[in-house]
């Protein structure tokens, strides 16, 4: 992975940096002995390693702002990072950085349920969110897969999305207001407990920004109250093909599941052996769940499984209890952790309009065979979300570059088919180089010119989500 | 008036423009910046729809009305309910897709489905440089890249002219319920709503209709889906709220929430109309602090009042909270700026914005500040 030359000044500065730094942070928010730093090196894509020159762990809003009003002066890069659970490498470092973490900013600020909304330090992890909320009946609808550990910081950059947006939405349609701290270190309050924001949607551009124009320190929720219940049914198919087109029929039918999830056989029998689900040996299978009432969930269950049975299931199975419902989704929830078992693996995220499933899926298996690697699919069926598992042994000399390779080729596939390159885990470094697969130099450089509306110096999380080289001159000012 | 038939006859319009530019869709929004006029109507037609991926794509200045008409024959629909503004503005012309998403028009489902803004995955444009840009694309979930479709989404074309928009359509319920407690004032149907949307029941639309005519107000509640269901939501809700005088259960009562949507009970008074975007819990003590007439939705998070239209809202409103957009002044005068002033960090950024996708300010110069 090409990252930048660090820059010799900013590194030659570190002394007087960290002497500025303790002027506004306590001593143990500061960490710039390398042992402590190397704790920083990575996030999720543990691939690509690099300790940054310090990190800091600010507690306030004022401290965050003080931290980056120090750097803007000086020119030092800063990558915010929150709880370093990115798969993109959203939160890699680079030597001459600083890493800004919130992980210290943790606190629910205001819970409002006359107004639906709660107001949390970015720190606060996802599934805490809820937690804080679940007691009185409420919810924070977006779940990323990670949410028991990844922070509400990194959901704002990367707009988190989870198994249930197909009903609930991402991140961005669950956030009303924040405060945010630009590069020059001023700050900026945006919406609130209202629902829109006035003016030109700023939120709906900072979210997903991948913390390249501010530093999100608060954030003002959409919260909800629970559904009565929910229940899933698992149906087992003999092809993807047709599992794609069971998925196409539901949707159609009217019926809006709050998730519809797939699993392709490499999957089915990974998790199986982990998990013990007591899932069948079949080539597809879905996990859809509905909400309601008992009987309100009767019904559209009854609904969906006529529609499976048109579509010859090879095994279908109704929760009638929430312990079966637990079990039903034991097995899909810890597919990551079951892979991990068995070898390393990459995990992809391409997007892709539903109706082409069937010819993507095909195709990622021919890609496969052609690059001798397995790949397992696990993904999001209802919103066309893709999570290729790409399997291979990082000790094999060749296989992280074939398995990179193989990625490509995937990420490539979902664009050509109208699709694009990430649907929830962000661009990071993992695919920046693939961007102009899907935006021409002009598309990119609209994005761009907003970089440089929000910092103009190109010094927040410079190196991601655009290739190297067509932000050289912007980074080099 | 041109009316480009093309993105590229468009992008030759702006790139060779030697002054300001008013743009619009169908003009029913009675929006009118001083500028040659461009209108993107003749940019028409659906070129995609997946009913089966619930995503459809069309070029900006297709009519609304055909886009619904060819949902509905797969029984989908726009579930953010963009309104129809002929009626309150007084104007005529068409309403367009381009022009419901330019000014993220969201109607009474916005409680529950989201703005029109949330329904929108991608966009082709023509910036102020005449380039033909996209952002996002035609699928559900995207993060790659900055999201400019929702920066173009209620930007009212000042940072670009939509050519083409693709967006997430929602299948159209079997049902759709609605409880009608009649003569309820504002703390009363703040409570109404407080109650509904704090339950398991999903409610898709919470409004109140001011008394007009000597008719008692309206609290309105809607829910939706299977019929069965329905019923069995309405009969909770009801009980939840027995407190009140029992309302009455109405099915398929379109035409209300149609005269929410479109502001109906004021269009043929006379007076400026205010939209404002509150804490809905403010609900109560806006209507009371401001003089005249309002109509309530989102569960109290939106009102629309009727004003003299000497009167500037914004100085009435204290410490609530929000914004509030000047929807239609007197006569056609705008005596007050149509869009609520920002604070400065969040101006200037706005205004860098502005300078980097238009820098030569003629993209409806002036209109949002």
């Amino acid at each position: 992975m090409e990252m930048p030359t660090p820059d010799a000044t900013v590194l030659s500065q570190k002394a007087q940096l960290v002497a500025e730094l303790s002027g506004v942070l306590a001593a143990d928010a500061i960490i710039s002995d390398l042992a402590e730093t190397r704790a920083y090196e990575c996030d999720a894509l543990t691939a690509y390693r690099c300790p940054p020159m310090l990190a800091v762990l600010p507690e306030t809003t004022q401290q965050v702002a003080e931290v980056l009003k120090i750097c803007h002066a000086r020119n030092v890069p800063v990558v915010p990072r929150g709880a370093g659970t990115s798969l993109a490498g959203g939160a890699l470092p680079t030597a001459d950085c600083v890493i800004l973490g919130v992980a210290r900013m943790n606190d629910v600020l205001e819970t409002d349920y006359d107004n639906r909304i709660i107001r949390v330090q970015t720190g606060r992890t996802n599934l805490s969110v809820t937690g804080a909320v679940e007691d009185d009946g409420f919810f924070y609808a977006p779940d990323p897969s990670s949410q028991l550990a990844c922070a509400i910081a990194g959901n704002i950059a990367m707009n988190s999305g989870g198994a249930h947006c197909l009903k609930y939405g991402v991140t961005t349609n669950n956030l009303l207001g924040v405060t945010m701290v630009l590069m020059d270190g001023s700050i900026v309050e945006i919406g609130g407990a209202h629902l829109d924001a006035g003016g030109l949607d700023m939120l709906g551009v900072i979210c997903g920004s991948e913390g390249q124009l501010g530093v999100v320190t608060e954030a003002t929720l959409r919260i909800l109250h629970k559904p009565e219940g929910a229940r899933p049914v698992l149906i087992g198919f003999d092809s993807n093909e047709v599992a794609g087109a069971c998925v196409s029929d539901i949707i159609k039918s009217g019926i809006l599941p709050v998730a519809i999830e797939f699993m392709d056989r490499p999957c089915i029998r990974a998790c199986e052996a982990f998990a013990k689900a007591g899932y069948p040996d079949c080539e597809a299978l879905l996990i859809v769940e509905v909400e309601g009432s008992p009987a309100e969930i009767d019904a559209q269950l009854t609904k969906i499984i006529k529609i499976a049975e048109r579509h010859s299931p090879v095994a279908l199975r109704e929760a009638k209890d929430a312990d079966q419902a637990g079990r039903i989704w034991l097995g899909r929830k810890s597919a990551f952790g079951a892979m991990g078992q068995i070898n390393d693996y990459m995990c992809l995220d391409g997007t892709i309009p539903v109706s082409t499933l069937p010819e993507v899926l095909r195709r990622i298996g021919e890609l496969s065979r052609e690059f001798g690697l397995d790949v397992a699919n696990v993904f999001h069926a209802g919103d066309g979300n893709m999570h290729p598992l790409i399997l291979f042994d990082a000790n094999q000399d060749g296989q992280l570059e074939a398995c990179e390779a193989l990625g490509a080729e995937i990420l490539k596939l979902c664009v050509e088919v109208g699709g694009c390159l990430t649907g929830e885990h962000g661009v990071g470094v993992e695919k920046r180089d693939l961007m102009l697969h899907q935006y021409t130099a002009e598309d990119l450089e609209a994005q761009l010119r907003v970089k440089d509306v929000f910092d103009p110096k190109w010094l927040l999380n410079p190196a991601k989500v655009f290739p190297l080289s067509v932000t050289a001159a912007r980074r080099s000012i | 008036m041109i009316t480009p038939t093309d993105e590229t006859e468009l992008a030759a319009v702006i790139d060779q423009a030697e002054g300001p530019l008013s743009i619009s869709g169908g003009a029913t929004r009675g929006i009118d910046v001083v500028g040659t006029k461009v209108s993107t109507r003749k940019l028409s037609g659906v070129t995609l729809y997946e009913p089966g991926a619930l995503t459809m794509v069309a070029r900006a200045g297709t009519p609304l009305e055909e886009v619904q008409s060819i949902l509905a024959q797969e029984g989908q629909q726009l579930a953010f309910e963009p309104a129809d503004y002929r009626g309150l503005m007084g104007t005529q012309g068409v309403s367009t897709i381009g022009g419901a998403f330019a000014s993220n028009s969201s109607g009474p489902r916005r409680v529950q489905a989201g703005a029109a803004r949330d329904f929108l995955l991608g966009v082709r444009f023509v910036d102020g440089r005449g380039a033909v840009l996209k952002n996002g694309g035609r699928v559900m979930k995207n993060v790659t890249g900055y999201d400019l479709v929702k920066l173009m989404a209620g930007a009212y074309g000042t940072l670009g002219v939509l050519s083409e928009v693709s967006f997430k359509v929602l299948p159209k319920p079997e049902c759709s319920g609605t409880l009608v407690w009649e003569g309820l004032d504002p703390v009363q149907s703040l409570r109404v709503f407080t109650a509904s949307m704090n339950s398991p029941f999903d409610v898709t639309g919470a409004a109140r209709l001011p008394e007009q005519e000597g008719l008692p107000s309206k609290t309105l509640i809607r829910l939706e889906g299977f019929e069965s269901s329905v019923q069995y939501r309405m009969r909770q809700l009801e009980s939840k709220l027995d407190v009140f005088a029992q309302p009455h259960a109405l099915i398929d009562a379109d035409a209300l929430w149609q005269a929410v949507r479109d502001v109906e009970p004021f269009k043929r008074h006379v007076g400026a109309i205010w939209r404002s975007s509150i804490k809905p819990s403010d609900m109560p003590s806006f209507v009371e602090r401001i003089p005249g007439e309002h109509l309530v939705d989102w569960a109290g998070g939106l009102v629309w009042s009727l004003l003299d239209p000497s009167v500037d809202l914004r100085d009435l409103r204290g410490e609530i909270g929000g914004h509030s957009t000047l929807v239609r002044a007197a006569h056609g005068g705008q005596a007050f700026a149509r869009f609520e002033p920002q604070p400065s960090p969040l101006a200037i950024l706005a205004q860098g914005l502005r300078a980097e996708f238009d820098p030569r300010g003629i993209l409806n110069p002036g209109l949002m500040g």
